[in-house]
């Protein structure tokens, strides 16, 4: 995994709360079997009409979604359906961080293993931050800080998954590394 | 850590799994008892583990179905089946593939145990009360009705349980809701789930533990309790759990892939054991009155948006509500609202108490000619077990579609979708905007309300029906 140090970025703005996985990508695109590509579809019934054209009622069809990675979202982003899809296609679409005042359960856990980093802040840093869509923002994530303007917000990060993502480790490898102790849990209690 | 210590039934089944502890700079190593696969959330975890050249560690605690892509009609004539499009076939055939390279039992189409995971694990007995079931799917919390710790992962997970058996978890924290008193007649299982999330609100649970207590749990059947556990998502809830009592053991006694004969008495002893200790310590307690709980369907485009039939719906008091309502348009009182579509199935409400609740109230009646009603078993299990009851006569009689097994309208991924603008009365669990089809408007119910809302052709309280009151 690439490693995630600091992000400078302007921010674009999705104020609706509980926007749900369904939305981030909707369900008929999973039946692939890869992980890439999947940029194009996020948020793709927000993005595109029943023909399948674009159009600019969203801010996602009008921005250049590589100078903007900072998605900032109403309350309980991410809830519903455990679909990895959502940040492959947050991740592919642009986004290297998500921030708003409450994100699902497992929504967080996928997007800390994809680079993804989900920011929780309270109401009042988001609400400020919200007002200020598509300027600049920067995170942290050694020193577990927003700054945006001059607001600075500290935000927490569970800290194993905080030094996966600064150092580029891979958890499966450093799960792997554990086998010696699974084996002894197997002899000692599935005997 | 002492015995003597009262725990929660969610702190016994976590502690007996612990392989390496938690400390402050890492999450504990979890062992993981069983696990289901299916065609969606495995392909990529497959590729992970062969980039890497690892095996699967333990194919004998992995298990896998095809249910979220399979067409629900069957096959032509020349025995194809009319899968939506060839990318699914592909997803079918690599699980199918996946499976066989590393040696995973797999209810495949031949098999007459497939269905939608989370039904047929607990049909086989593969499900055991105290034991830890991961799927990747967040309903897996369903299996927690028999005092398992079941909860959803990433496919990313699925790499890390199909090369160790294990996960890297921090423990969550955990609600009690108790739910005292009974269900009135005519009130069903999805009816009390619906008002509990409702309580909580959609992120009310997020991250937790939730264990389901009181006399209205205690009263439900199996099939009941799996469906209040399967909705703890719904409120953001990792897991939903239920103590095992007598009704979890004859539940399960004699079912292929529990244990037989002796071996089963004595684990039944054990699962007695997996109680909340008196004094047991929780980091919420709610309790909730069961006997005041009407028929409830939802009005928005969250699942906690129920309320009662015959309510009105609440003037939005956010823009997300406002959002919500206009996305909805229902009528004013719920119950005056047309319906376009009925589905009965799915992981929450596709086993036969529901479709017995169902054909109970279409019996000898007649869907309403605008509307169209699709039922859908959870598992070939329940279709074969429906059959020979005659439900499906009933089904088709009263003129709605009698289908293969499958996640179906509820995922909307196989090609069964409700039309843009439609509005469906669903038994599933989700009502996201475009959840059953683009521009799709679902209002989630029980199998009851759903019938009583195809005949009606509105949504419709299913008690006149049942001769209730
Ligand atoms: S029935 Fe619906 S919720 Fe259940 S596993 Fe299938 S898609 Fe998921």
């Amino acid at each position: 995994m690439t490693p995630f140090t600091t992000l400078t970025s302007r921010t674009v703005v999705l104020p609706q709360e509980n926007i749900d996985t369904d939305q981030i990508i909707p369900a008929r695109f999973l039946t692939t079997t890869s992980r890439d590509g999947l940029g194009k579809l996020a948020f793709y019934d927000w993005r595109y009409d029943a023909e399948g054209r674009a159009h600019g009622d969203t801010i996602l069809n009008r921005i250049a979604p590589c100078a903007h990675r900072i998605l900032v979202a109403g309350r309980n982003f991410g809830c519903g359906s455990s679909r990895e899809h959502a940040p492959w296609a947050l991740t592919d679409f642009g986004f290297r961080a998500v921030v708003s005042t409450e994100i699902a359960d497992i929504f967080t856990s996928n997007a800390l293993k994809n680079g993804l980093l989900p920011v929780v802040v309270d109401q009042q840093t988001w609400n400020e931050l919200a007002a200020r869509t598509g300027e600049n923002a920067t995170i942290d994530l050694e020193s577990c800080e927003l700054r945006f303007g001059n607001h600075v917000a500290k935000f927490a990060v569970e800290s194993f998954a905080r030094r996966c993502l600064l150092d580029g480790v891979d958890t499966l490898g450093w799960l792997i590394t554990h086998l010696p102790a699974i084996e002894d849990y197997e002899k000692r209690v599935a005997a | 850590m002492s015995s003597k210590q009262p725990r929660s039934l969610f702190q016994k089944v976590w502690d007996a799994h612990v392989v390496e502890p938690e400390a402050d700079d890492r999450p504990a190593v979890l062992y993981v008892d069983l696990h289901l696969v299916h065609e969606v959330t495995s392909p990529q975890a497959f590729t992970a583990l062969a980039e890497r050249g690892v095996k699967v560690r333990r194919p004998d605690r992995t298990f896998a179905t095809l249910d979220h892509s399979t067409p629900t009609l069957p096959p032509n004539a020349k025995g194809e089946r009319p899968y939506v499009t060839p990318q699914a076939r592909d997803q079918v055939a690599t699980l199918e593939k996946n499976c066989r390279e590393h040696g995973i039992a797999l209810a495949g189409w031949d098999s007459p145990h497939r269905g939608i995971v989370h039904v047929i694990g607990p049909e086989l007995g593969l499900t055991w009360p105290g034991t830890v079931v991961v799927c990747g799917d967040s309903h897996t919390a369903t299996h927690g009705a028999f005092g398992a710790l079941a909860f959803g992962i990433g496919t990313s997970e699925v790499g890390h349980v199909l090369a160790t058996q294990c996960l890297l978890q921090r423990k969550p924290k955990t609600i009690r809701v108790t739910a005292d008193g009974s269900l009135q007649p005519g009130v069903s299982a999805k009816d009390l789930a619906l008002t509990i999330i409702a309580e909580l609100g959609i992120g009310g649970g997020t991250g937790c533990v939730v264990e389901y207590a009181g006399e209205a749990i205690r009263a439900l059947d199996m099939e009941g309790r799996m469906t209040v556990c399967n909705l703890s998502i719904e409120m953001g809830a990792r897991a939903g759990m239920i103590a095992p009592d007598e009704t979890t053991i004859n539940w399960l006694r004699g079912r292929p892939r529990a244990p037989q004969g002796e071996a089963f008495d004595s684990m039944a002893s054990q699962w007695r054991a997996l109680v909340s200790d008196e004094g047991a310590v929780f980091d919420r307690e709610v309790r909730i009155d069961a006997s005041k709980i009407q028929p409830v369907a939802t009005w928005g485009t969250t699942p906690d948006t129920g309320i009662a039939i015959g309510a009105s719906v609440p003037r939005p008091g956010s823009p997300s509500a406002e959002r919500a309502r206009d996305y909805m348009h229902t009528q004013t009182v719920l119950a005056d609202t047309p319906v376009d579509v009925v589905f009965i199935g799915s992981c929450t409400n596709g086993r036969l108490p529901d479709l017995r609740a169902a054909a109970e109230v279409m019996r000898g009646r007649k869907v309403k000619s605008s509307v169209r009603a699709l039922v859908v078993p959870g598992s070939e299990a329940v279709r074969q077990q429906a059959e020979a009851e005659g439900l499906h006569d009933v089904f088709l009689a009263a003129g709605a579609e009698w289908r293969l097994p499958g996640c179906s309208m509820c995922i909307a991924m196989n090609g069964d979708l409700v039309a843009p603008g439609q509005l469906a009365v669903s038994t599933s669990n989700r009502n996201f905007e475009g959840r059953q089809g683009p521009g799709a408007r679902t209002v989630l119910a029980s199998p009851a309300t759903a019938a009583a809302s195809a005949i009606a052709g509105h949504i419709a309280d299913p008690r006149p029906y049942l001769g209730v009151q």
